[in-house]
């Protein structure tokens, strides 16, 4: 098995999340089609002069503030989202101007529905960990839309997060392992040109979210020799509230495990910034020597599995706003203001 | 904006970079050719990122390119190192505005041409997140 290891120890040097202000509540969107659901009780939407871009900066900017990181020493800024404002010019382009790491730098746009923050976290831990870069930022975010009516309209949000990672010896967590675990499973989709994605409803939970995701978990753990009793915290995928409590039953986790970084009730679906976002509110809270499970799962499908232990620096790299600190900051909106803030409504 | 210029202005937008005059050191934001003083010569200069409201207007009826956007507020900050920028104020309702409002730096879209066009971003402030 190609449990990925580095060759030079690496960890996450510095960290940033952003959550954009304005709320969607559930009974909003039951309201507007006389349904029942409540997924989630409320997702977090975009200003109107936000978009993923917008959001990766705010996660960047404060991941590179709190590391202490001469940002010309940034070898690589990768941009995980299916959201991306250009079909063609990275994301990282701009990200990385506004942060200082041009021109030296390597930048891209990876593209693995939920799990293309992780991707690009993990591309990351490979350049450090070959030491080809000493520095290199991934970035999980997204600015998801449901379809009107469709069922996902609860629960697509915007928001991310943004990891820079170097030698552990500088970082607030260490990676101890990691593993990728990737079938052709058509549960979601999106087709160039189409504007919202399409699902296979129910195929959606068994054969897609949880078979990869306790794949990638089991195998991580088999392989480390870890048992969920040796975890001081893990995340989930959170593509509602109910799914990531259920897949860390199925693993052995209990909620205490899972409760800091559980934010999608709160906040919904950021797709790309989903297990991103809440690794960082678990970052918030951590203390030194904990030890992290985090397991993303992307449509298509695949799941992404790393075991963190976090380190003494965590103390004192993570002032200014904490996740908690966004998702207290909201406005509520209803669903006219909502589809004008998604670009629904031209004015 | 055009896109050659967006993109000759656009580190100074992008990192809150002004200038400060290398003769009687004032700071200017955007850049000027010539300083109060009469002197020429400037090296850039990075603007504090937290400041206060001094005063504000909200546009209701907005230029081309920015309709989108109303109502919204312009504002005069002044920055905590002294310095005055023209900036909008995001995240806040026009009412809620105050005069003395602490804020700080954000990113976001400034204007965009069109759905096939440039997009242009650029600084903003919002009420500081804490
Ligand atoms: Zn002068």
């Amino acid at each position: 098995m190609n449990k990925l290891k580095t060759l030079i120890r690496v960890g996450i040097v510095g960290y940033g999340a952003y959550v954009p202000m304005y709320r969607l509540k559930a009974a909003e969107v039951n309201r507007m089609w006389s349904t029942s659901g409540e997924p989630v009780e409320e997702k977090a939407v975009v200003a109107l002069d936000e978009d993923t871009i917008t959001i990766s900066v705010e996660c960047a900017r404060q991941a590179v503030r709190r590391s202490g990181v001469d940002p010309a020493n940034i070898g690589a800024v990768y941009v995980g989202t299916e959201s991306k404002p250009y079909a063609v010019k990275p994301s990282g382009t701009i990200v990385a101007e506004v942060i200082g790491a041009t021109p030296s730098v390597s930048t891209a746009d990876y593209e693995f529905a939920c799990k293309a923050g992780t991707e690009a976290m993990q591309t990351c831990i490979g350049l450090v960990g070959s030491g080809m870069q000493k520095y290199a930022m991934g970035i999980g975010a997204d600015t998801a839309q449901g379809k009107p009516g469709d069922a996902l309209e609860y629960t697509a949000a915007c928001g991310g997060a943004a990891y820079l990672f170097g030698p552990a010896e500088e970082s607030v967590a260490e990676l101890e392992a990691s593993y990728s675990y990737v079938t052709d499973t058509p549960d979601f989709w999106r087709r160039s040109k189409e504007m919202y994605p399409r699902h296979g409803n129910r195929f959606t939970g068994d054969p897609a979210y949880f078979k990869h995701i306790t794949g990638a978990g089991k195998a991580l753990l088999a392989e480390t020799g870890y048992k969920p009793t040796d975890f001081k915290w893990a995340i989930f995928h959170q593509p509602n509230a109910k799914f990531p409590i259920n897949v860390a039953k199925m693993l052995g986790f209990g909620m205490d495990q899972i409760n800091p970084g559980l934010v999608s009730p709160v906040v919904g679906n950021t797709y790309a910034g989903s297990s991103p976002l809440g690794l960082a509110a678990t970052l918030d809270v951590a203390e030194s020597g904990d030890r992290i499970l985090m397991v993303s799962y992307g449509s298509g499908a695949g799941s992404d599995a790393f075991v963190w232990k976090v380190r003494p620096p965590i103390k004192h790299r993570r002032s200014g706003p904490k996740v908690k600190n966004y998702i207290e900051r909201k406005r509520y909106v209803d669903y006219a203001t909502y589809l004008r803030h998604r670009g629904q409504i031209i004015v | 904006m055009s896109v050659p210029r967006y993109w000759r202005e656009e580190k100074p937008r992008y990192r809150l970079i002004g200038e400060e005059c290398a003769k009687c050191g004032a700071k200017h934001y955007p850049r000027t050719p010539v300083c109060s003083c009469g002197s020429t010569e400037f090296k850039p200069y990075k603007l504090a990122e937290t400041g206060k409201v001094e005063s504000w207007t909200v546009i209701r009826n907005a230029p081309l390119g920015y309709e989108r956007f109303t109502p919204y507020v312009v504002a005069l900050i002044e920055l905590d190192d002294g310095v005055r920028v023209m900036s909008q104020v995001v995240d806040v309702e026009p009412e809620a505005v105050k005069s003395g409002m602490k804020v700080e730096y954000t990113f976001r879209k400034v204007t965009e041409d069109g759905q096939a066009g440039l997009i242009q971003y650029g600084f903003k402030f919002r009420p500081i997140v804490d």
